[in-house]
C-alpha cells in the first residue's frame, strides 16, 4: 500500500429500517476483505443459531448485548476497512429511534453520506428527512444507493424514476456533490465489483467511487484559522524562552512572516515559527497540529484564535445559530447553558426561537415554542462574552458549537452558526 | 509544489495529538495508561509529540498484576527514564494483600479481572480525573462503540447506552468530582495503522513483538508462554518454538503464534496478510461472547 498518497475517508451511511445499510457495511467489509475469520465464524454460527439461510452479514455491525439481543442498533457505531487506495472510516448509525440525534453526530466529521433507498418503495420521507439532515450538515458529496434492485428485476425504470424524484425534492438543498448508483447489497451488485446485472449502468460500482472521489477541497483552504489549545513553555535549558501555541489548523494555510491577527483581542503580530516534533516547517495547513511561536509576546490564552490579518472571522455576541436537540430533557426558556466553539468555553442563553423545522414535511413551524430531543430549530442564542466564528457553510470547525447542561455536564445540543 | 493534504497516517497522528492537548486543558490530573504494549508505546509517543519541547506533563500509570513478562517491566523503566517523567504503579499483589480482590481458582484463574479494582483504587487514591488508554474502536465490538471522551462515573462504570454525543473536534470533558474520563486518542487506528505508524516513526518496542524462541504450550489454540505461574493440565507439553506475540497482556493469557518475522518490516508484511484478529489470542476475550463489553462496564481499560 502507498501510505504516502494514501488519504482518508469518512462517511456515513443512512437509510430506513430494512433499507439493507447493514448489510451493505457488511458487503463492503466482506468484498474489500476486511472481515477476519475469526470475525466471520462467530456471525456465520450466529447466522446458523437464528436460522438464517447462509451467512447474514448485517449481524457484523451489531456491537452491545442488548442490540444483539433486541436485533437493533442503539448508537453510532465506527467500522474501518482499507482498501490499496484509501482508508475508510465508517460512521453506522441507526435507521430508527433517536435518528436525527445519531445521524447527525455521525454526519459532523464525514466527507461522504450514503443514502439507501429501497428500489420498492422509491423516495419516501425517511429518505428526504436524511438528505436534509446531510445538507444541513454540509456534508460535501451524497451517494444515493438505489438498494435491492435485484427485487425490481434489475429493472432501469425503477432506478431512474427514483433519480427524477429525488433530484425535484432535493434541488432546494445545499449538496455540491450527488451520485447515484444502482446495487444489490445483498447480492453484491456494483458494490465492489461491478454487476453484470445491470449493463444499462455506465457509472462506476460504490467502492470504485468512494475510493477516488476529489475529497482534498473538502477542507476549507482559504481562511487562515488557529484556535489556539494549550501553551507550551518548557522553561527547561535550552528552551528557557520558549513559548508555543499548540493547537490544529482548523481552516486554511498558515506560513513564517505571515502577519497574524489575535482574536478577540485584536493584537498583531507575525509568525516567527511554526514547530512540529524535534524540527520546524515554512508553512502549515487544515488539519495539521502544530506549535506556533511569533515574534512579539502577547498575552494569548485557550480559546483565543490566532488568523490571518487580512482575512478576519466575525465577532459577535448575539449569533443565529440552526440547533439540533440530543437530550430527552427539553430546553429549559432562557436557562444558561455552557457553550463550547472550537476551544473557546463560555455560557450562553436561547433568547428566541425562530422557526423551527417540521422533520416530516421539512416546512418551518412559527407557533412552536418547546425544544425537545432531535428537534432542529433556528434561534437567536446571546454569549457572555464576545465569540469570534464564521458561518458554518464557510468553515465546519469555526461554525460549530455544543450546548452543555451544567446542572448535568451532558451534552445537550448541537449548532450550526448561520 | 507542496501538497494541500494530509495522507492517512498523518492525519490520524494530528487527530490524537489534538486529542491529547485538549486532555491536558480540559484536567487536572491526567495520566496515561501503559501497559507496556505497542498500543499504549504509541500514545505515549504521541504525547511525546504533542507537548514538544515540553516533556510528557503528565505520569504515566501501570497496573501491574505481578504476571508480566519481564521485558515489559525492563521496557517499561527504560521509556519512563528516557521520557523523565513519573510513573504511578498499582499493584494487584498489593490489592489481594489487603483483601481488596481474591484470587481466582482453577486452572484457567488469571488476574485480568482483577485489575479493575487495583486500576479504580489507583484512579481514586491519586485524584485521577482522566486516564488515557490505547484502545481501538477495531479491536473489539464494544469499543465500536467508545467515544474519545468516555465518561466513567463515581464508582468508574461506563454507560454504554448513555454517551455523550461527540460532533465535530468539540470534546465535552466536563465532570463532577469523583468521576473521570478515559480518553482514547488513537480510537481510529487499526492494528495495520500501529504497525505502519510504528515502522514510520521508528518507535522502539519490547523485543517480545519480534519473532523469537520461547517456551511455550499449546492452549486455547495458541502458544501460551511458559512461566512460573502456569499450572500445567496433564496432556499439557512444554516445547520450545520460534514465535512472537500481537498483543502483550498478562504472561498468563497472552496468546503467540509461530512466526519467522524478526523486523518492523516483516512484522507489517505479516499482519497484512493475517486472517484472524488480534484479540483472537486473547484468551481473557474468549470467555463469553459479550465478556469485554461486560470489563468495560465496571471500569476495565
Amino acid at each position: 500500500m502507498q501510505i504516502e498518497s494514501n488519504q482518508l475517508l469518512r462517511f456515513i451511511t443512512a437509510g430506513s429500517v430494512d433499507d439493507g445499510k447493514s448489510t451493505l457495511i457488511g458487503r463492503l467489509l466482506y468484498d474489500s476483505k476486511s472481515i477476519f475469520e475469526d470475525q466471520l465464524l462467530s456471525i456465520e454460527l450466529t447466522s446458523k443459531r437464528k436460522g438464517h439461510k447462509g451467512v447474514d452479514l448485517a449481524l457484523f455491525t451489531d456491537g452491545l448485548r442488548d442490540e444483539r439481543e433486541q436485533g437493533i442498533t442503539i448508537d453510532v457505531a465506527y467500522r474501518y476497512f482499507t482498501t490499496p487506495k484509501r482508508k475508510f472510516i465508517i460512521a453506522d448509525t441507526p435507521g430508527h429511534i433517536q435518528y436525527t440525534r445519531n445521524m447527525v453526530t455521525g454526519a459532523s466529521t464525514a466527507n461522504v453520506a450514503i443514502i439507501l433507498v429501497d428500489a420498492r418503495h422509491g423516495v419516501i420521507e425517511q429518505t428526504k428527512r436524511h438528505a436534509f439532515i446531510a445538507s444541513l450538515l454540509q456534508i460535501p458529496h451524497l451517494i444515493v444507493c438505489v438498494n435491492k434492485m435485484d427485487l425490481v428485476d434489475y429493472n432501469e425504470k425503477s432506478y431512474t424514476d427514483i433519480i427524477s424524484q429525488f433530484e425535484e425534492f432535493s434541488s432546494k438543498f445545499l449538496i455540491k456533490d450527488i451520485r447515484f448508483i444502482p446495487i444489490s447489497a445483498l447480492l453484491g451488485d456494483n458494490v465492489v465489483n461491478r454487476s453484470k446485472n445491470m449493463t444499462w449502468y455506465q457509472g462506476a460500482p460504490l467502492l470504485h467511487i468512494l475510493e477516488t472521489m476529489h475529497i482534498s477541497s473538502d477542507l476549507n483552504k482559504v481562511d487562515g484559522r488557529f484556535p489556539v489549545q494549550t501553551i507550551i513553555r518548557p522553561q527547561k535549558e535550552g528552551f528557557i524562552d520558549y513559548r508555543g501555541y499548540a493547537g490544529r489548523i482548523s481552516s486554511g494555510v498558515f506560513r513564517i512572516g505571515d502577519e497574524i491577527t489575535i482574536v478577540p483581542s485584536g493584537f498583531s503580530s507575525k509568525i516567527k515559527s511554526i514547530d512540529i516534533y524535534k524540527s520546524t516547517l515554512q508553512e502549515a495547513h487544515a488539519p495539521m497540529s502544530i506549535t506556533i511561536r511569533l515574534e512579539d509576546d502577547i498575552d494569548i490564552s485557550r480559546g483565543d484564535m490566532i488568523v490571518r490579518s487580512n482575512n478576519l472571522p466575525v465577532i459577535s455576541q448575539d449569533i443565529e445559530i440552526m440547533l439540533c436537540w440530543l437530550h430527552n430533557i427539553p430546553a429549559k426558556p432562557r436557562a444558561k447553558y455552557s457553550i463550547m466553539h472550537t476551544t473557546n468555553n463560555q455560557k450562553a442563553m436561547i433568547k428566541e426561537i425562530i422557526y423551527k423545522i417540521d422533520i416530516n414535511t421539512l416546512k418551518s413551524k412559527h407557533d412552536d415554542n418547546a425544544i425537545c430531543m432531535n428537534d432542529i430549530c433556528k434561534v437567536k442564542i446571546r454569549t457572555t462574552k464576545p465569540l469570534t466564528y464564521d458561518s458554518y457553510r464557510k468553515n465546519r470547525y469555526t461554525g460549530s458549537i455544543i450546548l452543555i447542561d451544567d446542572t448535568t455536564n451532558e451534552t445537550v445540543a448541537a449548532g450550526m452558526i448561520l | 509544489m507542496s501538497k494541500y493534504y494530509l495522507n492517512y497516517l498523518e492525519e490520524l497522528e494530528s487527530e490524537a495529538i489534538y486529542v491529547l492537548r485538549e486532555v491536558w486543558a480540559q484536567f487536572e490530573n491526567p495520566v496515561i495508561l501503559f501497559s507496556g504494549g505497542k498500543d499504549s508505546i504509541v500514545v505515549t509517543h504521541l504525547a511525546q509529540k504533542a507537548f514538544y519541547p515540553s516533556k510528557i506533563p503528565f505520569p504515566l500509570l501501570h497496573v501491574d498484576t505481578g504476571h508480566n513478562f519481564p521485558e515489559t517491566i525492563k521496557f517499561r523503566d527504560n521509556l519512563v527514564n528516557r521520557l523523565d517523567v513519573e510513573l504511578l504503579v498499582g499493584s494487584v499483589q498489593d490489592s489481594i494483600d489487603k483483601g481488596r480482590v481474591a484470587e481466582e481458582s482453577g486452572k484457567n484463574a488469571t488476574r485480568n479481572t482483577l485489575q479493575i479494582t487495583t486500576l479504580l483504587d489507583v484512579i481514586e487514591k491519586n485524584k485521577v480525573d482522566c486516564a488515557v488508554g490505547g484502545g481501538r474502536r477495531d479491536e473489539e465490538k464494544s469499543r465500536a462503540k467508545e467515544r474519545f471522551f468516555s465518561h466513567r462515573d463515581e464508582f468508574g462504570q461506563w454507560d454504554p447506552k448513555n454517551q455523550r454525543p461527540e460532533l465535530w473536534n468539540i470534546f465535552n470533558g466536563n465532570h463532577f468530582e469523583g468521576e473521570h474520563f478515559r480518553v482514547f486518542p488513537i480510537s481510529n487506528w487499526t492494528e495495520m495503522d500501529i504497525w505502519n505508524y510504528i515502522k514510520r516513526e521508528k518507535i522502539e518496542i519490547p523485543s517480545l513483538y519480534f519473532a523469537h524462541s520461547r517456551k511455550v504450550i499449546w492452549r486455547s489454540n495458541s502458544w501460551i508462554p511458559y512461566s512460573e505461574f502456569l499450572f500445567l493440565k496433564e496432556d499439557e507439553e512444554v516445547v520450545l518454538k520460534k514465535i512472537r506475540f500481537r498483543t502483550l497482556g498478562d504472561i498468563t493469557i497472552t496468546g503467540g503464534m509461530e512466526s519467522e518475522a524478526d523486523t518492523l518490516e516483516k512484522i507489517v508484511d505479516e499482519v497484512a496478510t493475517m486472517r484472524v484478529t488480534e484479540r483472537g489470542n486473547r484468551s481473557d476475550d474468549k470467555r463469553s461472547e459479550t465478556a469485554m463489553e461486560d470489563r468495560k462496564r465496571q471500569g476495565y481499560f
